[in-house]
């Protein structure tokens, strides 16, 4: 019988397909990011969060080095508390640094842009960011510059 | 080795039997024949455990058929061999591996010995030669001699025949014919035909029984049947147009049929 | 009055069927162990139901792949975001065609094909034949092929998306040149492994346990005629289209709905 064709043909048939999910998760997907070598939470309080979501990328020097994990509303200090997911390769944060809620473009996603400060400490696992700066909310700054304008005309 | 006792069973609203007793005995070829539709396939399997009556028993070596268990039925169905209408030859397989297919599922025994007994069987009908055929391949009593050696494959203590001689030619059913009977000879096989072919069953059965709407209407050795007084026995084997069995289908009377439908219009 | 009674018929039956089918699921189940013991008839059966479809989706999914490229461009460029074309091609795919668009196909090459197979298989009285040598047809028949299906069309689906990415880079980038290097990092960064290829993966398990069990069921319930074959085989393609789109709401609903 040809058994032994069909066999090969199945066999060959399976690695392709598996093959082909591999890309998927390799080439398409951020498998690789998840396969993190490890990674470390960092905490910061925001006053306004507003457009964030989680899994949104944390940069520094506009270099993607970590995600948000989670956003959640601090009912203590009545501000936004945000968890973020760091790449274990970039231990060497200053703890002075500040954290700020930036947007990509004029449209586009909100990030958090890290600037480091100056600090020989460094930043570790649960540690808290003090230096914040909130999203900036469209609405607020339009209503901020007629005000000031305003205030010139008189 | 059979017996059959108070069978009824009905499909829908329509009794196919009504409370039929019938014996079969071991080692003979029992016929079992009526009109098309009174359900003699549907006793075949019966027997076979594929159906279960609404009431009565069929008792085969000793065993209730429809009171075992799944793995005691498929046991009692070893031992029994059934030849389908069509054959039932599995299409994707060549007549060898047909042939071979109950005994590598059952046994363990190795391809050198499967091949002898498969080589055996189909010896035993005539068709060594076909062996690579596939069942498209082979005509409609080369298909039924091929089905018939599969199911002689796990040496049935009996073997079912569903109408083994419908459509064949003349030499094909000289062919069969023979061997129903010699294979029960010398295989020492309890055979069951079912069929309504009267010449070709009652030239090599033992015992007859006759069917119709769901009663046996008759029973004896080939030479009683044809001795019988009863009209209809009589109208069944020798094959006339009118007699106790109408040859009008039921229905109103003509012409008030004729005058109702002009009345519709 | 009689309206009343059409629909309770209609609704009978259809529980009557519903539960004829979950009965077959279960005694599919219940040969499992059957098949540890013979891988032969898997694979005999993936050949047979993956691997004549593996042609049929591999270039599907790359003329599927290769027109959401055309389009994407011509819709992104309108907002000058041609460089977003990987995000697009790979979301769509990953997330709903390639599980839908596969099982459709699926329904219709390998399912239809079960269906009048074992139809035919019980026309002829093989299913009964296989009985009366005390085979099961359940397990030696049905199983395999469910579990073919099972393993084959999930299989199927992450070809069809992986090879819907190669045409949409085809068309995007090697024909209406957007950049190589945008097509995969943008992809690369919006596509997240849990949530878009599981989910798709998870999705299309699912369309390949209704498509066998629906092309399977009906060939075993057709009525053993050739018109009750040819029906039974139309309600195979048709039922199945109709669950797997209707699954593919729920599941969408259930995955990505929430915020």
């Amino acid at each position: 019988m040809q058994s032994k064709s069909i066999e090969i043909l199945v066999g060959l048939f399976v690695s392709l397909c598996i093959a082909a999910l591999f890309f998927l998760a390799l080439q398409v997907s951020n498998f690789r990011d998840l396969q993190d070598n490890g990674s470390y939470t960092v905490l910061a309080h925001f006053e306004n969060a507003g457009g964030l979501k989680s899994k949104a990328l944390i940069s520094m020097a506009g270099v993607p080095i970590g995600r948000v994990a989670e956003i959640s509303f601090d009912a203590e200090n009545y501000d936004a508390l945000v968890k973020m997911r760091i790449d274990a390769r970039y231990k060497n944060l200053p703890t002075d640094t500040s954290a700020s809620i930036l947007t990509s473009g004029l449209l586009g996603d909100k990030y958090i842009g890290l600037t480091p400060g100056g600090l020989d400490e460094y930043l570790q696992e649960g540690d808290t960011i003090e230096l914040t700066q909130s999203a900036l909310v469209l609405e607020r700054l339009i209503s901020q510059f007629l005000f000031n304008s305003a205030d010139k005309d008189e | 080795m059979i017996s059959i006792r108070n069978l009824t069973f009905s499909r829908g609203d329509r009794k196919i039997f009504d409370n039929i007793s019938l014996d079969i005995m071991p080692h003979k070829i029992t016929a079992i024949m009526g009109p098309s539709g009174t359900g003699k396939t549907t006793l075949l399997k019966l027997i076979g455990g594929q159906l279960t009556p609404d009431s009565g028993s069929i008792v085969v070596n000793q065993q209730n058929v429809h009171q075992l268990s799944r793995s005691e039925l498929y046991k009692l169905r070893k031992k029994m061999g059934m030849l389908f209408q069509s054959g039932a030859l599995l299409t994707d397989m060549s007549v060898y591996d047909n042939i071979a297919f109950p005994i590598r599922e059952h046994t363990q025994l190795t391809e050198a010995m499967i091949r002898t007994v498969v080589l055996m069987k189909l010896n035993a009908v005539g068709l060594r030669g076909a062996r690579d055929l596939m069942p498209s391949e082979l005509s409609g009593g080369m298909a039924r001699r091929v089905a018939m050696a599969r199911a002689l494959a796990l040496d049935p203590e009996m073997i079912m025949y569903d109408e083994p001689f419908t459509g064949q030619d003349p030499i094909s059913l000289g062919v069969l014919v023979q061997l129903i009977k010699t294979l029960n000879h010398t295989l020492h096989l309890t055979s069951i035909v079912v069929s309504h072919d009267v010449q070709e069953t009652a030239s090599i059965a033992d015992y007859i029984y006759l069917i119709s709407a769901g009663k046996v209407i008759g029973h004896g050795t080939p030479d009683e049947i044809r001795n019988t007084e009863s009209d209809w026995v009589q109208q069944f084997m020798q094959g006339k147009a009118d007699g106790p069995v109408p040859f009008h289908y039921p229905a109103n009377d003509f012409g008030h049929e004729l005058f109702a439908n002009d009345t519709q219009q | 009055m009689k309206f009343f009674q059409l629909i309770g018929q209609i609704s009978i039956k259809a529980l009557a069927k519903l539960g004829r089918a979950g009965l077959f699921f279960m005694s599919i189940l219940s040969s499992t162990g059957y098949l540890l013991f013979r891988p032969g008839l898997l694979i005999r059966q993936i050949y047979s139901i993956g691997v004549l479809t593996f042609w049929l989706i591999a270039i599907s999914g790359l003329f599927v792949g290769m027109v959401l490229g055309l389009q994407g461009v011509y819709t992104l460029s309108t907002f000058g975001a041609e460089s977003s074309l990987g995000i697009m091609v790979a979301a769509s795919l990953v997330r709903e065609l390639g599980p839908v668009v596969s099982a459709l196909l699926f329904a219709g090459r390998a399912g239809s094909a079960l269906t009048a197979e074992i139809g035919l298989m019980k026309a002829t009285e093989q299913l009964s034949g296989m009985e009366m040598m005390a085979i099961d047809p359940l397990k030696y028949i049905i199983a395999p092929r469910f579990f073919a299906g099972f393993i084959s069309l999930p299989l199927l689906a992450a070809l069809f998306s992986a090879s819907g990415i190669l045409g949409g880079h085809l068309a995007g980038v090697d024909l209406l040149h957007v950049d190589s290097g945008a097509y995969w990092s943008q992809m690369q960064t919006a596509i997240d492994f849990n949530d878009d290829i599981i989910n798709g993966v998870i999705k299309s398990i699912i369309f390949a346990w209704l498509v066998t069990w629906i092309a399977l069921f009906e060939g075993y319930d057709a009525i053993p005629t050739s018109a009750g074959i040819s029906r039974a085989t139309t309600r195979t393609v048709v039922n199945s289209s109709f669950a797997i789109l209707l699954f593919d709401f729920l599941l969408t609903a259930l995955m990505f709905g929430a915020p």
